[in-house]
């Protein structure tokens, strides 16, 4: 019996890893981000000056909070109506057929696309088809990103409102068609309402996805330090300035970056928990 | 559960019919809208990519920007290929996996055993927020940890590191969800027989939820495949072979990024993704095909 002893510790003592790994990322990214708060305060999330030179130097995370906050939306409006029809056609009009199947699968693979491949195919030909409508000189900025991240944040709010939608009770649907509704009536009625915190929690869980996405959006934002002025201005995120500027950085303007991954790392955790605790009221 | 509106039925049927019918195209209509990009994104990658795909590709090195720069200008295709990325890749998930596969099968077995303990639901919460943390910001923690402080350098460690993180809880939760499959008289069956804990992990639990366990190792190994941003602030890339931990590693995404900024080799930008493309997409079908196996076996 000894060594069941020695085994449960052994998982134990693993399970402290977790724990030491998630203390450390708090400790480390709150450590690394004091001298910027210790030089600009709380003033550092309101400001929207970021100036490196030397002497003169002054950081703010508004514009990256800004950019962020706006794509990431953005994104989500965009992919709300396509996942939404993709669930539908997926687990209620076709449901077990092969077409859906395809859709599904299709749909999966976006998932599986490196963020780097999307970045390279928004850059060469989603960016000049942006040019050619005429919307935007280079095509880079706001819109252009958030279209890229709308698309790859498409599968992961298809799949859990998808398996949702297929779960909602037939008698609940059959009842309503008996009483002489409808499909779409069905689906309004009862499918919307007994499936809604799942919906809802699934696009909750996208937009978290959107929010840390790093390289297409690094690609296709122009990186641009100031707030963005309007749907095809250039602007940047809080993940692309990091991607951008950490490997040059020292000192202060390294704690600035680690600050803003900071503030990057409670803002989806937020956005997650948010999520994360509706579906579990949910299930 | 909101009952239906009287007024709604109470309208004409023909009207209710055509709004039907109208509303189904619209989600018909936004399906195959949904699928344009994914099928533009993959042959696009895959039209550009397969001319610069030779034997070259995968057993030279990448070349310097001057070479690729000598070859434009002679019409030639560009020399050199990306066996420095891809064996960094590999070497960098190896030692990744390495560390993250064996802690994430004994947290997920140590989930599993304690169910409904305190401990337990604190534990499952955080490796929820881990799940959910940017991979940028698990390149920052790697680089404050293993750059500055262990490795004084970037190294394929600190990528390791990094992509380990994110294996983790990937790995954590595929495990408690395979671990509840298994029926549990095969447990107590085992231990009635008098097997030790441990034997029981190792001969019975392991083996019964291999298919289950391998699925969520090959997907969490394709989600790490191509991550590109953690990877430069920890790897960096270099341009020779390398299999010293503590020194700078190449990886395909890096070279991507690298062909992407040098006008030179730009070219080399699509067979590259094309190959990390086919590699990852290939991964992630073939282990869910494993998982949708696993499910029609137990229906029948």
């Amino acid at each position: 019996m000894n060594s069941d002893k020695v085994t449960k510790s052994l998982l134990f003592s693993a399970s402290l890893i977790v724990l030491m790994v998630a203390a450390g990322i708090v400790f480390s990214l709150i450590g690394g981000s004091i001298p910027a708060f210790k030089e600009f305060g709380l003033k550092f999330i309101i400001t929207n000056e970021w100036n490196p030179t030397e002497g003169r130097e002054v950081y703010g995370a508004l514009p990256f909070i800004a950019g962020t906050l706006i794509t990431s939306i953005l994104a989500l409006i965009i992919c709300l109506p396509l996942a939404f029809s993709t669930s539908l056609f997926v687990a209620e009009y076709y449901k077990n057929t092969r077409i859906s199947n395809i859709l599904n699968a299709l749909v999966d693979l976006l998932a599986g696309i490196p963020s780097i491949v999307y970045g390279l195919w928004g850059f060469y030909t989603l960016r000049p088809f942006i040019v050619s409508l005429g919307l935007s000189d280079q095509g880079f900025g706001i819109f252009t990103s958030s279209l890229i991240l709308a698309i790859m944040i498409i599968p992961y709010a298809t799949s859990l409102s998808t398996e949702i939608i297929s779960m909602v009770p037939a008698e609940l649907k059959e009842a309503a068609y008996s009483l002489g509704a409808t499909r779409l009536e069905v689906i309004f009625n009862v499918i919307i309402p007994s499936a809604r915190s799942g919906i809802i929690a699934s696009y909750i869980l996208a937009l978290g996805r959107a929010l840390g996405e790093t390289m297409a959006v690094t690609m296709l934002i122009g990186n641009s330090n100031v707030i963005p002025s309007g749907l095809f201005a250039t602007g940047n995120t809080m993940a692309s300035i990091i991607a951008n500027q950490f490997g040059e950085a020292s000192g202060l303007k390294l704690s600035a970056l680690i600050a803003i991954g900071l503030i990057l790392f409670a803002i989806t955790g937020i956005v997650n928990g948010i999520g994360k605790s509706i579906i579990k009221r949910f299930a | 559960m909101t009952s239906i509106r009287t007024p709604a039925l109470t309208n004409n049927i023909d009207v209710r019919n055509k709004k039907n019918k109208l509303f189904l195209g619209f989600v018909i209509a936004l399906s195959i809208i949904t699928v344009v990009p994914i099928i533009l994104i993959i042959s696009n990658i895959i039209i550009n990519g397969i001319s610069q795909i030779n034997f070259s590709f995968f057993v030279e090195t990448s070349p310097d920007s001057l070479q690729a720069m000598t070859a434009l200008a002679n019409n030639e295709t560009i020399p050199g290929g990306i066996a420095n990325g891809i064996l960094g890749t590999f070497f960098i998930v190896l030692v990744a996996s390495i560390m993250a596969i064996p802690i994430g099968l004994m947290i997920g077995i140590y989930l599993y055993e304690n169910q409904g303990r305190l401990y337990s639901n604190i534990l499952r919460n955080i490796t929820e927020i881990l799940q959910g943390v940017p991979s940028i910001i698990l390149g920052i923690i790697s680089y404050l940890w293993i750059v500055k402080h262990i490795t004084n350098g970037f190294s394929a460690l600190a990528g390791s590191v990094a992509l380990s993180i994110m294996m983790l809880p990937m790995i954590i939760r595929s495990t408690e969800e395979t671990m509840k499959m298994i029926p549990n008289e095969i447990r107590e069956a085992a231990f009635a027989m008098g097997a030790p804990y441990h034997k029981v992990i190792l001969r019975v639990l392991v083996p019964t939820g291999f298919s289950g366990l391998s699925t969520g190792i090959l997907l969490s190994l394709s989600r790490i495949l191509g991550e590109t941003a953690p990877l430069m602030m920890t790897a960096l890339g270099s341009s020779v072979i390398n299999f010293n931990i503590t020194k700078p590693t190449s990886a395909v995404p890096l070279l991507i990024w690298e062909f992407y900024n040098d006008p030179n080799m730009v070219k080399l930008v699509w067979s590259s993704s094309l190959f990390l493309m086919i590699f990852v997409l290939s991964l992630n079908i073939f282990s869910r095909s494993i998982a949708s196996k696993r499910k029609n076996g137990k229906r029948r």
